[in-house]
């Protein structure tokens, strides 16, 4: 550990395995459920899954020289929002000259279902047409999230996908050379995020503990120069409360030791959830290198080894519960990124220090070989297709390394001297220690790789400690309540906080808090009944007998009529 | 001219009711609806339009607001002191105050305007949003008429009407506690209206959208870039009274 360790701090951090991604969208939909699924973020998902080379969601997000998001190194060495520091951003606060309009992300819409049964009789089956859900008059669907979904590599979209823009030439989509991949995206919560930066009125704050990005609903004002500080494109603005909003990595699931519900639902398995622990006086200095193309290292260097006793001493003086240094000692994100190397940062080139991570595909390496006859499993063939195949090694960099190409083919080899060496075992095959040195691994190292990535189960791949000041001392004391949003008039119960002067967007909204989640995590984790209260689920109910928990108690009862 | 029982009601008793529901009503707001406490932007359906007008409306409103604080708080005897001439100060008002006027309007016609013809920010418009624009541009166009007045006047009986005689120091009497009514009912029609109309705009002020001129984040530029905040400060404790499944 070089130099003094200076204030630690912990993240809850992702890693993505892209080669595991299907495109099947279930991390996109559940999250919309869970999030998403009110009127005034019909066009927001805190969670996409790309195809790439794409356009991506908003469309060409990744345009900065339009868009401006992120962070600008300027010539003194100091960092500055792209798109302009305080005293522009207050000047141009009237209407923000960056913003993405509704068609950049897409215009929401629903079917008019009810023609279908109001519909007179007649000779033809009525259809139901689609309406906009921002204007209610019919549109014509033109764009929609995922409207590029698998068409990546075709001539008409990719081209437009501002990394092949920047590749240039270099990239001609012919058939026999397309490649394409999923690339699922989440809000990065980054280290240094360019949205907490630029929201004026102080609302968007890096939570301490986790290092979660939240909105503060109740101050934010509005003034939308968040929507331009991210650069992935991931706070959006809520058009009927005027509101930013944003993905919340589940908080109120990690706060009690859950993984978020992309991560939970995800049909391959790819996500890993963990905490890194890291020194936050670092940040800056590592954010603001000078090469583009050492934000990748810099940002490695800034991540401390929960085994070095120098860390674990700083963070428990920096008020880091054991727990938590426990969790960071067996985080796979950790491993992943900093002690196998084979995740890589979304974009670092942005200088916001992303920590949603991923490991970036073989598989365009692996079916480019395969489907020039040669074996797509042989090490010899997989690296030298590795040397040879640079378009696909070129975006890759574009995406993850600030276009340096060695960081992804070091992990690119990696995972095929995973693939091939861990055949040789499947096969009954003597193991052949010279695949793993080849790319400067060990065969031991390779096979702990190989159980994190390929076998690892749910308590492996998602290592989450619950919140500060939620310790398991503060269980079962709190009475469940049932789902948090069934109060009188609220959400569940069809209202939104009932009658209110200033429309649905106004009063007070209800806080989502750690402590109804403790009892709801009972409920979901345990085979019986859980918590103090016991209903009975009228659903089952078979008309017969008075099963308990059908009527309050009794005795409380009775209390309550003496009361009277 | 005496002044009558009206006169004493609405320039001796209303700036006090209205004084008193622009702060009653701005705490109130603000503690039962900060989530409320937006701007409210449109710009996510229509940006090429907002793009010109909302600026151009907003400053115009700046300097508006600048003119009239320094015409309202600043005594004649003043800017006397320092030399200034009527005249020179007369000219120099009118001709900054019918320019900004006229781009506040312009700005605010437009910003109108589009919110009429683009159909989402329309079906935006609440009939909260509809009184204060009627409001707003009453006072902005009453304000342009008196400068207006003021200017021909000037020029046709070389009789300006001195503003600075009767509406600044019944301003700056009210919050003295000892309103100058007298002062108020001298000064002429225009100007009577154009400080009714202001008055039911600061009225409204607290239960409007506007309420986001209080939220100017100022402080943004003295405050370091990344906001870290500590999730101890939340309640532990759930935040709505625990009630039985049944009752």
């Amino acid at each position: 550990m070089a130099g003094r360790i200076g204030k630690v701090m912990a993240q809850v951090a992702m890693v993505m395995n892209l080669d595991k991604c299907i495109g099947c969208h279930t991390c996109s939909v559940t999250c919309k459920q869970a999030w998403t699924n009110r009127s005034g973020v019909e066009y927001a998902w805190f969670n996409n899954v790309e195809t790439r080379p794409g356009q991506g969601y908003p469309r060409r997000h990744e345009d900065q020289e339009r868009w401006q998001g992120g962070w600008k190194r300027t010539a003194a060495g100091r960092l500055k929002p792209r798109a302009g520091g305080r005293l522009k951003k207050l000047a141009t606060i009237f209407a923000n000259p960056k913003m993405p309009a509704i068609q950049d992300y897409y215009e929401p819409w629903t079917y008019d279902y009810e023609h279908l049964i109001t519909a007179p009789l007649g000779d033809d089956i009525p259809g139901a047409r689609p309406r906009s859900l921002i204007t209610g008059e019919p549109m014509q669907i033109k764009w929609s999230a995922n409207w590029d979904d698998d068409l990546a590599g075709g001539e008409e979209l990719a081209s437009r996908d501002p990394i092949v823009q920047k590749i240039g030439d270099k990239v001609r989509f012919e058939y026999e050379q397309s490649f394409m991949f999923y690339l699922p995206r989440i809000c990065e919560h980054c280290l240094n995020p360019s949205c907490v930066a630029s929201c004026p009125s102080g609302a968007m704050y890096k939570r301490a503990e986790d290092g979660i990005v939240l909105v503060d609903q109740d101050k934010c004002r509005g003034w939308r120069m968040c929507v331009t500080g991210c650069p992935y494109k991931k706070v959006y603005f809520n058009h009927k409360t005027g509101k930013a909003e944003k993905c919340t990595l589940c908080y109120p699931r990690v706060e009690v030791g859950l993984p978020t519900v992309c991560s939970e639902t995800c049909v391959g398995r790819l996500r890993y959830l963990g905490v890194v622990l890291y020194d936050v006086e670092r940040v800056g200095k590592a954010a603001a290198v000078k090469d583009e193309k050492d934000l990748y290292e810099a940002q490695l260097d800034v991540f401390l080894d929960p085994d070095d006793p120098d860390v674990q001493a700083a963070a428990i003086r920096d008020g880091i519960p054991e727990r938590w240094l426990d969790s960071a000692r067996r985080s796979p994100v950790f491993k992943l990124a900093k002690h196998f190397k084979v995740a890589l940062p979304l974009h670092p080139e942005y200088r916001t220090m992303p920590m949603v991570w991923y490991i970036p595909p073989l598989s365009p390496v692996v079916d480019a070989l395969s489907e020039t006859g040669h074996d797509g499993e042989d090490a010899s063939n997989l690296f030298a297709a590795i040397d040879t195949l640079r378009i696909p090694v070129e975006y890759l960099a574009e995406l993850f390394t600030a276009g340096d190409p060695a960081p992804v083919k070091r992990v690119l080899a990696k995972l095929a001297a995973m693939r091939a060496y861990m055949r040789r075992i499947n096969l009954g095959q003597e193991k052949d220690e010279s695949i793993a040195q080849s790319a400067g691994m060990t065969g031991e190292e390779i096979e702990s790789m190989y159980r994190l990535l390929a076998i690892a189960k749910y308590e492996d791949r998602y290592v989450i400690p619950t919140a500060y000041g939620v310790d398991e001392a503060d269980r079962g004391v709190i009475e469940e309540i049932g789902c948090s949003l069934d109060f009188e008039g609220g959400p569940g119960m069809g209202g939104m906080g009932g009658n209110v002067p200033f429309g649905e967007a106004s009063g007070r909204p209800e806080a989502a808090t750690v402590e109804t989640f403790h009892a709801l995590r009972d409920r979901q984790t345990s085979d019986g009944h859980s918590g103090p209260t016991r209903r009975f689920n009228l659903l089952n109910w078979d008309g017969n007998g008075r099963p308990p928990g059908l009527f309050p108690d009794r005795d409380r009862q009775d209390e309550n009529e003496e009361a009277k | 001219m005496n002044p009558t029982a009206l006169d004493y009601m609405l320039w001796g008793a209303l700036p006090y009711v209205v004084l008193a529901v622009l702060i009653g009503g701005t705490i109130w707001r603000y503690r039962y609806d900060r989530f409320g406490w937006t701007t409210r932007s449109s710009q996510l359906y229509e940006s090429r339009i907002l793009r010109i007008a909302s600026p151009v409306f907003h400053f115009g409103l700046l300097v508006v607001i600048i003119g009239h604080v320094v015409g309202l708080l600043i005594p004649e005897t003043w800017t006397d002191a320092v030399g200034i001439t009527n005249d020179m100060y007369h000219v120099t008002a009118l001709s900054l105050g019918a320019i900004a006027g006229v781009t506040t309007l312009g700005g605010i016609t437009l910003l109108i305007w589009r919110r009429r013809t683009t159909g989402p920010v329309f079906s935006a418009t609440t009939a909260n949003d509809k009184v204060m624009y009627l409001v707003l541009v009453a006072a902005i166009v009453a304000g342009l008429a008196t400068t207006l007045f003021s200017a021909v006047a000037g020029l046709t009986s070389g009789e300006e009407v001195d503003y600075r005689e009767t509406v600044s120091p019944w301003f700056r009497s009210i919050f003295l506690l000892q309103p100058d009514v007298p002062a108020m009912s001298a000064a002429t029609t225009p100007f009577q209206l154009h400080a009714l109309i202001g008055l039911a705009l600061f009225a409204l002020f607290p239960f409007t959208r506007l309420v986001h001129a209080f939220s100017a984040p100022i402080w943004y530029l003295f405050r370091p870039y990344v906001v870290y905040r500590s999730r101890e400060n939340q309640p532990t404790q759930p935040t709505r009274p625990i009630r039985r499944g049944w009752t």
